[in-house]
């Protein structure tokens, strides 16, 4: 959608915020947008849903002094603004006026500059890796304005004398990546949970900011791996409807398959990989046997296992592959047998279910102020699934189920992903025998420009919202290009989810929210 | 007595590419003549080192995935001998550098490297290990982690296919086979810790 952007005063900048999200319901805080605006200032871009009626809007807040940025914060309001924030601080240098913990998240806390400002000096030379550990100070800084207008920074400790503090990563097994979890143990029982990201943050948006459009697009399937199809389907999105390009049917349906495909891939890992990570080893290559049947699918067409760059602007690289469709209708008939093995073999496992049920709950109204999207947010019965509330390509002409459970426990977070496998199939035998005839790529000028403005677009990712939000000034490149991460709102409820949890609960819990670390550093 | 040329039962000795560079290991080897006693035993031992290297879980990004496909059935690193997976780095025998390494991580991996115990390899998986790869030209990105460890084996790709990871993996195996074990890779002498040197401001 193109963002047309409220702007309201500084001063009563929160007041009406608080009024958008309590009286006009826009409950679900999608992302924060930092930018430099250039001569305009350092500024944020809110990006609003009422989860009711699924309207969108966008809300802009500009800091003028460049040196001295500082913007009111809206934690109190949606509790996503907590880490959403800290990024912005982290890659702009904007300061949240009584956020609680305004730390950098993602890079090293002896870091210089703020690399998403247009004059921040990317020579590699300037940029070398510190062969020294990061000296983390162990307190954060809280900012507000004093009687004169100034601002005023105040130390806050982050742990007490008692605290017991066991670092969970950045190696470790069962964080699915280079995440690191400082977790503050009483006994057994966790009592606050602090996440630090950025072990694997490759600055994908600053790098995208000097390549061309096509270029850039190599970078999204590198993100969230596992679902490089929807990343790679959210940007190309976004930069087709910026450039009103109209697509044929046969590029819709041939999107939509391998969208589907993409996430049947996804969560047998997930089924894989949550068992594993449950000691159940045998369920473990059972999963990844089947995953291997669906990449050969997606391989014939698009030559790569994992990652196939097979989106490009106006269509896709090649023509679906000439046994396509009878290998897909071949994975179809020998996936739906093994959804009964899948449930024969683990979840009907007591282990399981003594390990899930009731573990690392998450209530509907957490889930939505922390904007926990995909099947985290489905299994607390929030209807967020962007392919039935802000349809795509072939989704509003298929039949399938939006899975809703509603305990908002790790069990549910599990069933919806394997219930969601099936409808992966079911739309899939919807689409394959009725691929229309057409062209599979509308040709594009050589050079890519994209008109002006402010664009946002969004995919239902494998876990969760994918959305890319794309500033244009007219140019071959993007003037600010962001992703919203799926997996960073999953981590920062993390701590609400475990706070009272004991500590072998937070493997089994990280398990159940499949977040995928480079999507969150990016 | 000398130094064998690596072969490994998994493909013929020919069919590898680059044994021109294993074979000047075993000349240099092979240059001050080889104990008998000593040169059987290191041929024993390395054919039980070879095969049987454990690698610590070291996944980054993507090519962590396809790392973790070898390990499954279809094609299956057992058959090799490397299926035991160590999340400790004092249990390992090599490090397999799978994605990127940022420069907040650079500090973290040198210290996994520390911290094995020799004889320790680094294999560098995927286009980033090697060199940055698609991500060069970020703020962010160590540039090949051979700027931070040295590296024994690289495999480009990006991801590598299962298939290039094998390979890869047995052309390190070959490299083990064409070593020294005993007053070699077992024992690599240390930098002595008593400083020798006269300090320039001195006097007596």
């Amino acid at each position: 959608m193109k963002l047309n952007n409220l702007e309201f005063n500084l001063n009563d900048f929160a007041s009406e915020m608080a009024k958008l999200k309590n009286e006009k319901h826009f409950d679900f805080l999608v992302t924060i947008v930092g930018e430099d605006f250039g001569e305009d200032g350092l500024g944020c871009i809110y990006i609003l849903e009422n989860t009711q009626s699924h309207e969108r809007t966008s809300v802009k807040a500009v800091a003028k002094d460049r040196d001295n940025a500082y913007l009111p914060t809206v934690c109190n309001l949606w509790k996503a603004a907590e880490l959403l924030e800290r990024e912005v601080y982290d890659f702009l240098g904007i300061k949240f006026l009584g956020h609680p913990d305004m730390r950098r998240l993602y890079l090293r806390s002896d870091f210089q500059g703020y690399p998403l400002r247009k004059d921040f000096d990317m020579d590699p030379e300037k940029n070398k890796a510190p062969m020294f550990d990061d000296p983390e100070p162990d307190y954060t800084m809280q900012y507000s304005l004093d009687n004169e207008g100034k601002l005023v920074a105040k130390k806050k400790a982050l742990f007490t004398d008692d605290d017991y503090v066991v670092n969970i990563g950045p190696q470790h097994p069962a964080t699915h990546g280079v995440l690191r979890l400082q977790t503050i143990l009483d006994g057994e029982t966790i009592k606050k949970i602090y996440p630090h990201c950025g072990y694997i943050h490759r600055g994908i948006e600053k790098i995208a900011e000097s390549y061309t459009y096509p270029q850039s697009l190599a970078f999204t399937d590198r993100m969230d791996y596992l679902s490089a199809m929807m990343n790679r389907h959210a940007l190309v999105g976004v930069i087709e409807e910026a450039m009103g390009i109209e697509l044929t049917d046969r590029i819709h349906y041939i999107r939509t398959i391998m969208d589907e495909l993409q996430r049947l891939d996804s969560h047998l890992l997930f089924y894989s990989c949550c068992a594993q990570d449950l000691g159940a080893l045998t369920a473990f290559i059972y999963g990844m046997r089947d995953r291997e049947q669906v990449l050969n699918v997606m391989q014939e067409t698009t030559g790569g296992r994992l990652i196939q760059n097979y989106y490009r602007i106006g269509g896709c690289q090649d023509d679906i592959d000439v046994n396509f469709v009878d290998n897909v209708k071949k994975l179809c008939a020998y996936m739906k047998p093994m959804f009964k093995e899948y449930r024969d073999i683990f979840t009907g496992n007591l282990i399981l279910h003594n390990r899930f049920k009731g573990v690392g709950n998450l209530s509907r109204e957490n889930a939505i102020s922390y904007g926990c999207t995909g099947g985290t947010g489905r299994a607390t019965g929030w209807h967020n699934d962007v392919r039935k509330n802000h349809p795509y390509d072939m989704y509003d002409k298929v039949d399938f189920k939006e899975i809703i459970y509603n305990n908002g426990d790790s069990f549910d977070r599990y069933m919806v992903r394997m219930d969601e496998m099936e409808q992966s199939v079911h739309i899939l035998e919807q689409l394959i025998d009725n691929i229309p005839a057409g062209d599979f790529y509308v040709k594009q000028k050589p050079i890519i420009r994209v008109p002006e403005g402010q664009w946002y677009y969004s995919c239902e990712g494998s876990r969760g919202e994918i959305g890319v939000y794309l500033d244009s000034k007219g140019d071959k490149s993007p003037y600010r290009l962001k992703f919203r991460p799926m997996g960073l709102p999953l981590v920062s409820a993390m701590d609400e989810m475990l706070r009272g949890e004991k500590i072998a609960d937070l493997i089994a819990v990280g398990a159940s929210l499949d977040y995928v670390i480079p999507d969150i550093d990016r | 007595m000398e130094v064998r040329k690596p072969h490994i039962k998994s493909i013929p000795y020919e069919d590898f590419k680059d044994n021109d560079s294993l074979e000047k290991i075993a000349d240099e080897l092979n240059a001050g003549g080889v104990n008998v006693v000593v040169g059987s035993l290191d041929q024993a031992i390395n054919w039980g080192r070879s095969n049987s290297l454990w690698s610590l879980t070291f996944a980054t990004s993507c090519c962590g995935i396809e790392f973790m496909a070898v390990g499954c059935a279809r094609y299956d690193f057992a058959r090799f001998g490397f299926e035991v997976t160590r999340n400790s780095p004092r249990q390992a025998d090599l490090i397999m550098c799978a994605g990127t390494i940022t420069n907040k991580m650079a500090p973290v991996m040198k210290r996994l490297y520390d911290e094995m115990a020799d004889p320790k390899y680094v294999v560098a998986v995927g286009g980033c290990a090697i060199s940055g790869g698609p991500f060069k030209s970020s703020y962010h990105v160590v540039r090949g982690i051979s700027e931070i460890v040295p590296v024994d084996v690289f495999i480009p790709g990006c991801p590598p296919r299962p298939e290039a990871i094998l390979y890869g993996m047995m052309q390190l195996q070959r490299k083990v086979k064409v070593e020294k074990f005993f007053g070699g890779a077992n024992h690599k002498e240390k930098k002595p810790i008593v400083v020798t040197e006269v300090p320039a401001d001195f006097n007596e």
